[in-house]
């Protein structure tokens, strides 16, 4: 490839890369399963915003490299992205009105192509129409481009917002239509399916207002804080921790059933990502087998309270510390034969380890102990002098509580000797050992806090079920938590709950992505590493790390030291 | 003396021996109790020889992909197990329309090879771009990153080709030529798997003289040995990074049509266990070492398929044969503790494994 060539016209390029993206999307299925969701009603939906969202972005980086050569060339980049976007699209309807493409594909089916021609009666109308919705997404992303830093910055968030508002539909909905004031709000929002058009124009508005205002006035408000005397600025840290206390606490009963369910599920991959932080994220211990400690967790509270195998008939409390204990002594256990393993070594051992214990429940051998393949059922439920944690909204609690303590641990431990020695031992182990830093008992320690943490989610994962298979500690679960660490920021606690937020609950509220989750996971991960591997809410010190020493980030080949190619 | 044995020896070592040793003693009992009851049969143990050698050269084809990138690069390309799916997959949609056309039947020789080859473009074809997009803005990264990569770029592939093919298992026709077996004297082979066999020794035999007789596959080892100097002598670097991911991919692609042949159906997930499996065969063998890689993969389908009757029908286990992903998992760590340089240690392992 020649550097130049691909400059003077990036708009070629950049238009493939955009049209094979497009293409993708649209044979995968994606763009039909989230045609079933309008973000604003009649006008337009999932599905069609997905395209045009990737088009527009597309059409806009190649705009973006025309910049300072004068407004003709960014529009000319713009629209002959956006143009080729579109012809590729519109061959591929082409191509399936000459064969039948559903035998191979399956998800090229007639609605998908009704989608793509704008449901229009005439073929080549639609094609018409397609090619027209190119020329105009190079239009809009030029003009994007040309826009003050500012402006561009308002309309993006702004629009944005509309498109999140019209996604968490399901979520906003049942919360506002609680109080009557704000279900008259709601009514007004979501007629039906999506946003009502005069919804989503005011809040436009309203986003782009607060947006500019904030814009304008941030910096000010930002500074006034710095500037109060430390005293009160303590004060509003106390009442800001207070308020979000009070809100986590209230949080099930606003929310309702469903939601807290989600809730419940996102706090159990806190759990479970604090835990995994403590492994990956502090002591740099690729695990992937970190689903094998939730699975003995699980597995020592179902047998320890189950009635259905009849060993022991003990409650929730009385099994809880010894989950962990074996937890505790299974990381240990694990982590003796990996201690002098590094890297991808260790990643591919630990993965064999918990790819072991799976096929050892599963199996027939221990089944008289274990249940093999039908797991075990009818595990109690947790209870407090006679307050049971049951539903959805009282687990919810159990769980919170968890998270706060592992929280706390994680928090003490993180600035503690013992967190310091683990950061030594991630950033060069030898130096380390050198400085007198005794790596087998600080990377047993760090294995067992990881695994004790697992344990404990475990458990409440077993009590939560009611009953525990096999089949629910796969090696996904592992790759799940490691995504949920590293797209939150490797060895950040907020990042952990980022994370979890964004990719556990997230793909609960939209239900079509259920099917596509470890699509969007995997691109996730590489889009993650490629672009911002220190995540969405970095570690200070990671953060630095990655950015002064090694530039990841576009950084072309040539301009590295050569012998950084062999490490 | 021993007072410097007890000097070197940490308690650690102590501990892992001791589990090595008791493994090992595990399995001689558990081989000799077998033997001794004499459940199976010389016809028994020689087809599951000849399946372990089948299962084993298809794990070996893919851990050339494994073994080689490694040499190169010195990351497990995680990747690899889908690029190994992609081919058949792909295939499978030609080779079910030969046989609806009745080309299979009728030549069954020449539709073989045109799957075989859109197999293995279509592989060599997804581990191009992988590098591309993947990996290649990723040199010179902090070790963890492509690995996570990696793992990324495997899910996305993973769910690509469900989305494009969909989540079913699809039957791949069977050749009718390929049906029944050869016997001789008590030697009893079905022909499929004498395909298999020999046709993944061919492409392992053809591979590893591309490697040390072309002027390529010098090249490629070259650029495996020393990235500067290569460089130097005027090698494109990436480009031969390229290659070496292309040359796996259409290794695995070759392998995917033969795992098809022998397990007769095709699914998007079908290449995460061969995958593992073939990796810890590159391992088995030392990983970064062609001929190791055969090895490896040869041993572990052997140990695959001869394991679980011999060495746990013996200790009393019900059902030995739902272990043997087990078996192959175990001799993964195994290994890892205890020769991490493979069976024919290569002194790459030795930096900073």
């Amino acid at each position: 490839m020649n550097p130049v060539s691909t400059q003077r016209f990036p708009g070629i390029p950049m238009g493939l890369i955009g049209g094979g993206s497009l293409v993708l999307l649209s044979l995968i299925g994606m763009v039909e399963a989230f045609n079933q969701r309008e973000i604003i009603s009649d006008v337009i939906s999932m599905g069609q915003s997905l395209l045009l969202f990737t088009a527009v972005f597309i059409a806009y980086l190649a705009a973006n490299r025309s910049r300072g050569r004068g407004q003709g060339q960014v529009f000319g980049a713009g629209i002959t992205a956006g143009l080729i976007m579109a012809g590729m699209l519109s061959l591929l309807v082409l191509l399936d009105q000459a064969i039948n493409m559903r035998q191979v594909f399956i998800n090229a089916s007639p609605a998908l192509f009704q989608t793509l021609i704008f449901q229009q009666e005439e073929l080549w109308a639609g094609i018409g129409l397609l090619l027209l919705a190119g020329v105009l997404t190079g239009l809009a992303a030029g003009l994007l481009c040309l826009l003050p830093a500012q402006l561009r910055r308002v309309l993006i968030t702004a629009l944005c917002s509309v498109a999140i508002v019209g996604l968490l539909q399901d979520m906003i909905t049942p919360v506002l239509s609680k109080w009557g004031p704000l279900a008259e709000l709601n009514d007004l929002l979501f007629p039906g399916n999506g946003l009502s058009v005069s919804g989503a124009v005011g809040l436009f508005i309203v986003t782009a207002a607060l947006t500019a205002a904030w814009s304008f006035k941030g910096q000010a408000v930002q500074t006034r804080i710095q500037a109060m005397p430390p005293k009160s600025r303590h004060g509003l840290n106390l009442a800001a921790l207070l308020i979000g206390v009070l809100v986590l606490m209230v949080l099930p009963q606003v929310l309702g059933l469903f939601l807290s369910e989600v809730m419940t599920i996102v706090g159990l991959y806190i759990l479970l990502g604090l835990g995994l932080n403590i492994v990956v994220g502090f002591a740099g211990l690729l695990d992937l087998g970190y689903v094998a400690f939730f699975a003995i967790g699980s597995y020592t509270m179902a047998i320890l309270t189950s009635p259905e195998l009849g060993f022991f008939d003990w409650n929730f409390w009385e099994a809880l510390p010894l989950a962990i204990f074996f937890g505790v002594l299974a990381g240990v256990i694990l982590g003796v034969p990996v201690l002098k393993m590094r890297g991808d070594y260790l990643a591919i051992a630990t993965l064999g380890f918990g790819e072991i214990i799976r096929i050892m429940v599963l199996s027939d051998f221990l089944r008289p102990w274990l249940g093999g393949a039908q797991g075990i059922g009818k595990i109690p439920k947790a209870d407090i002098a006679g307050f049971e944690f049951a539903t959805p909204q009282e687990i919810y609690y159990l769980i919170l509580a968890g998270c706060v303590l592992v929280g706390f641990i994680s928090w003490r431990l993180r600035d503690s000797r013992l967190g310091r020695a683990w950061m030594a031992v991630r950033e060069d182990e030898d130096v380390a050992q050198a400085m007198g830093i005794n790596l087998v008992a600080t990377k047993l320690l760090a294995f067992a806090t990881g695994a004790g943490f697992s344990a404990l989610s475990g458990a409440i994962f077993a009590t939560k079920l009611g009953s525990v298979y096999p089949h629910s500690f796969n090696v996904m679960i592992s790759i799940n938590i490691l995504c949920v660490i590293i797209v939150g920021g490797m060895g950040s606690m907020p990042g952990v709950t980022v994370g979890a937020l964004a990719l556990v609950g997230l793909p609960e509220l939209l239900r079509e992505f259920a099917e596509y989750r470890l699509l969007v996971y995997g691109a996730a991960l590489v889009a993650m590493m490629l672009l911002k591997p220190e995540g969405l809410w970095p570690e200070a010190t990671r953060q630095r790390e990655l950015h002064e020493v090694e530039g990841i980030a576009g950084v072309p080949i040539a301009a590295e030291e050569p012998a950084e190619l062999n490490r | 003396m021993l007072q410097r044995i007890r000097e070197r020896l940490s308690p650690t070592d102590i501990v892992m021996w001791s589990i090595g040793a008791v493994l090992l003693i595990m399995i001689i009992w558990g081989s000799v109790a077998t033997l001794v009851k004499g459940v199976y049969s010389a016809h028994h143990w020689i087809d599951f020889i000849i399946f372990g050698l089948a299962q084993g050269s298809i794990y070996a084809l893919i851990a050339m992909g494994y073994t080689m990138v490694y040499g190169v690069l010195r990351m497990i390309n995680f990747a690899h197990s889908e690029v190994f799916m992609s081919g058949p997959y792909t295939a499978y949609y030609f080779a079910a329309y030969f046989y609806r056309s009745g080309l299979l039947e009728s030549h069954p020789v020449i539709s073989m090879v045109l799957v075989f080859i859109i197999s293995m473009t279509t592989s060599t074809v997804i581990a191009y771009f992988l590098e591309l997009i993947a990996y290649r803005p990723l040199r010179g990264a902090p070790r963890l990153v492509p690995l996570i990569t990696a793992i990324g770029a495997s899910f996305f592939l993973q769910y690509v080709f469900r989305g494009l093919y969909g989540s079913g298992f699809q039957a791949y026709p069977v050749v009718k030529a390929l049906e029944g077996h050869w016997s001789a004297g008590p030697l009893r082979i079905l022909k499929y798997q004498a395909l298999v066999i020999v046709a993944a020794a061919l492409l392992m035999v053809a591979l590893y003289q591309f490697t040390q007789r072309t002027r390529l596959g010098k090249a490629l080892r070259s650029v495996s040995e020393d990235k500067e100097a290569s460089a130097l002598m005027g090698i494109d670097v990436d480009r031969m990074i390229s290659m070496t991911f292309m040359v796996g991919g259409a290794a695995a692609g070759a392998a995917g049509v033969l795992y098809a042949i022998m397990f007769k159906q095709v699914h998007f997930f079908m290449g995460f266990i061969p995958g593992i499996k073939a990796f810890t065969a590159a391992v088995l063998g030392g990983i970064g070492n062609i001929p190791g890689a055969m090895l490896g993969g040869i041993f572990l389908g052997l140990v695959e398929s001869v394991g679980p009757s011999l060495f746990l029908d013996g200790l009393g286990i019900v059902a030995p044969y739902q272990l043997k992903d087990a078996i192959a998992f175990s001799m993964l760590v195994l290994v890892l503790i205890f020769r991490p340089t493979g069976i024919l240690g290569e002194r790459l392992a030795v930096k900073k494994a």
